[in-house]
């Protein structure tokens, strides 16, 4: 165990050196330029835009520019920004709060949805839930989630409105209210849960229909193994068989599922960030990228594939921890 | 074979009302100039936003362009970037796939390991920063034209797109590869390249197949979705993804064409994935493979 452990670690520096290095020609690749910004601008000399080409290295061969990168991460810098001139990781660790919030609610919300909904159209299979909740997941596994999005504003933003003010009955953008904030009589909870909901209905229902059909047949097949049939027949309780015995087993693959999705607690969501214009991560990609900031797209991606990896093993590992039968090689 | 795979899929009743929905789709595609009075850019700036009318049946967008013909048209870029994809991943996963599972030993070594260094690339964020490399094809002849953001937009999905289609090949080719047929074949003094393509192939398609028909679906939701971040297709060419993007702008404009001009595209796009994934499921309990990787969709990003 330990000897694969450290033999899954090692193999992932090439790989994440591979990443970097492929993300970092891709970067370089593009046809824009990360200057472009200053140079329609009046008050930026000639002199200045040297200067700064000077400062990012811009001149310098790709290889060398490369390295440069290399070596700051290895002390643990991850560059400055060209946009902001703040150390790229400041500007992560500014909106990783936001996305935070958000991801973990979703998360938190699809598991409440989808693990119930699961187990119920699994034992109760053909049954009227079992059908409404197979084509929901059917369905939501077509639906493009940006569309669905929008679907939501539609109806819950401009369509209907608060019966007492006459507002929008949802808001459709940002995480708080900019107006009322700080005013006296500003309740903080209900406004941010109001400014969830949306963006948190579109996430949810998106990767709980993923999670309830994974859950269900996960559970349907472990309810026809002998073993439970063993249980029913030494007449313990239906409850306990159900939940001791068949749960236990179905829910060992859901964990994988689980922790492959957790590198998206960093990445955010980036349709859905940017349809309710939430200040997360996902966000900070798309600007970073329309303005080829290196050095944040750098570190998003890096953070993100490191993290991938990282995750990949802890699902393995947590697999062979709660299923004996599975032993590393 | 393929007589009683056919009749197989006969059973499965919603892929067969897929199939024939995607068969109108792609010809209402293909006929889009015959099907509509309009062109896709022609635009008429009196007539923003208007409401269905004799002489555009769907209403119009912000810049007046006939929404019709832009939904036709966006169908033929879409549906073609969806197939375009499908058929770049599948060809190099399979290739990848096949070299790794039928020669082993240091060629597998190194080609798992450059599917596991893609399979740790965060797939969207990697997708957008590659559409900025690639937005033109550097293709002379194709400079400019809206073919080379097509083929582009299709390569770049397919780069992050062949990963299972390896996988799936390469386990195939692994227990196939000592076969008594292939033993035989080799006996005889065929070559490794016929073996690989006359004798192995055809006998690991089955999963292919299936893998790359939901492979068409994510493909075309990965390219409405770039384009509706805008960083797919370039504008003035329509694309489902793209329209949805433009219309985002005026859908809270009610009492205008404004919110349908933001759900129609949407509802094409929607439409269609179900159908081809329809078609999938219906391939897959007709070829009846082993159940496993790449037997469902892909997930989609949020």
């Amino acid at each position: 165990m330990t000897r694969y452990l450290i033999r899954r670690s090692l193999q992932a520096v090439p790989a994440l050196l591979l990443v970097s290095l492929c993300v970092f020609l891709m970067i370089e690749l593009g046809p824009m330029d990360p200057l472009a910004m200053y140079e329609d601008n009046p008050n930026v000399s000639p002199e200045d835009l040297l200067r700064l080409e000077e400062r990012l290295g811009l001149g310098q061969p790709v290889h060398i520019r490369y390295g440069k990168w290399l070596l700051n991460l290895l002390r643990g810098d991850w560059g400055t920004s060209n946009v902001t001139w703040r150390p790229a990781i400041l500007e992560i660790t500014d909106r990783l709060p936001n996305t935070l919030y958000l991801m973990t609610a979703s998360l938190v919300a699809t598991l409440a949805l989808a693990i119930p909904l699961g187990i119920v159209s699994a034992l109760k299979q053909y049954s009227a839930l079992d059908y409404v909740a197979t084509a929901f997941a059917l369905m939501w596994r077509s639906i493009p989630i940006f569309w669905f999005g929008l679907l939501l504003i539609i109806v819950f933003h401009a369509t209907l409105k608060n019966p007492f003010t006459g507002n929008p009955l949802f808001p459709g953008a940002g995480m708080y209210d900019i107006r009322d904030k700080g005013m006296p009589g500003y309740n903080a909870i209900l406004d941010y849960a109001h400014h969830l909901a949306l963006p948190l209905t579109m996430l949810t229902l998106h990767s709980a229909a993923r999670y309830m059909r994974f859950m269900r047949s996960s559970m349907l097949e472990v309810i026809h193994q002998d073993y439970v049939r063993t249980a029913r027949a030494k007449g313990l309780s239906e409850r306990w068989v159900i939940y001791r015995h068949a749960l236990k087993n179905a829910a060992i693959p859901l964990t994988t599922i689980i922790a492959l999705d957790l590198p998206m607690l960093f990445g955010g969501a980036l349709y859905t960030e940017t349809m309710f214009s939430w200040p997360g991560m996902g966000r900070l990609f798309l600007q970073s990228a329309e303005r080829v900031d290196y050095a944040v797209l750098m570190a998003i991606v890096m953070i993100n594939a490191a993290l991938i990896i990282f995750f990949q093993l802890a699902a393995d590992v947590a697999y062979a921890y709660l299923d004996p039968r599975i032993r590393f090689s | 074979m393929a007589r009683m795979v056919w009749r197989r899929f006969l059973y499965h009743k919603p892929a067969v009302v897929s199939l024939a929905a995607l068969a109108v789709l792609l010809l209402a595609a293909i006929l889009a100039p015959l099907l509509s009075p309009h062109g896709p850019n022609q635009i008429d700036l009196d007539r923003q936003l208007a409401l269905p009318s004799w002489e555009h049946p769907l209403g119009t967008d912000h810049l007046g362009r006939d929404l019709l013909a832009r939904l036709l048209y966006g169908g033929r870029v879409s549906l073609l970037i969806g197939l375009l994809a499908m058929a770049f991943a599948t060809s190099f996963g399979t290739l990848v796939g096949a070299l790794a599972g039928y020669y082993g030993g240091w060629v597998d070594s190194l080609l798992m390991r450059l599917t596991d260094v893609f399979l740790c690339f965060p797939g969207l964020f990697v997708l957008i920063i590659l559409s900025l490399a690639l937005r033109q094809l550097p293709i002379p002849a194709l400079r400019g034209t809206a073919l080379a953001s097509i083929l582009a937009i299709a390569l770049v999905i397919a780069l992050l797109a062949w990963m299972t289609v390896a996988k799936l090949v390469r386990a195939s080719f692994l227990s196939l590869r000592h076969q008594d047929f292939v033993e035989a074949a080799r006996a005889a003094g065929v070559t490794n390249a016929r073996i690989i393509w006359r004798h192995i192939l055809p006998n690991a398609i089955s999963p292919v197949i299936i893998a790359s028909t939901f492979r068409v679906a994510t493909a075309i939701i990965t390219e409405s979705g770039l384009s509706y971040l805008g960083f797919g297709v370039q504008p003035p060419t329509p694309t489902w993804g793209n329209m949805l993007k433009n219309a985002q702008e005026h859908m809270l404009q009610t009492g205008t064409n404004g919110p349908w001009a933001a759900i129609l595209p949407g509802l094409m796009i929607f439409v269609t994935v179900v159908a081809i994934n329809f078609v999938g499921d219906g391939l897959r309990d007709a070829l009846d493979p082993h159940k496993g990787q790449g037997a469902n969709p892909p997930t989609q990003s949020n």
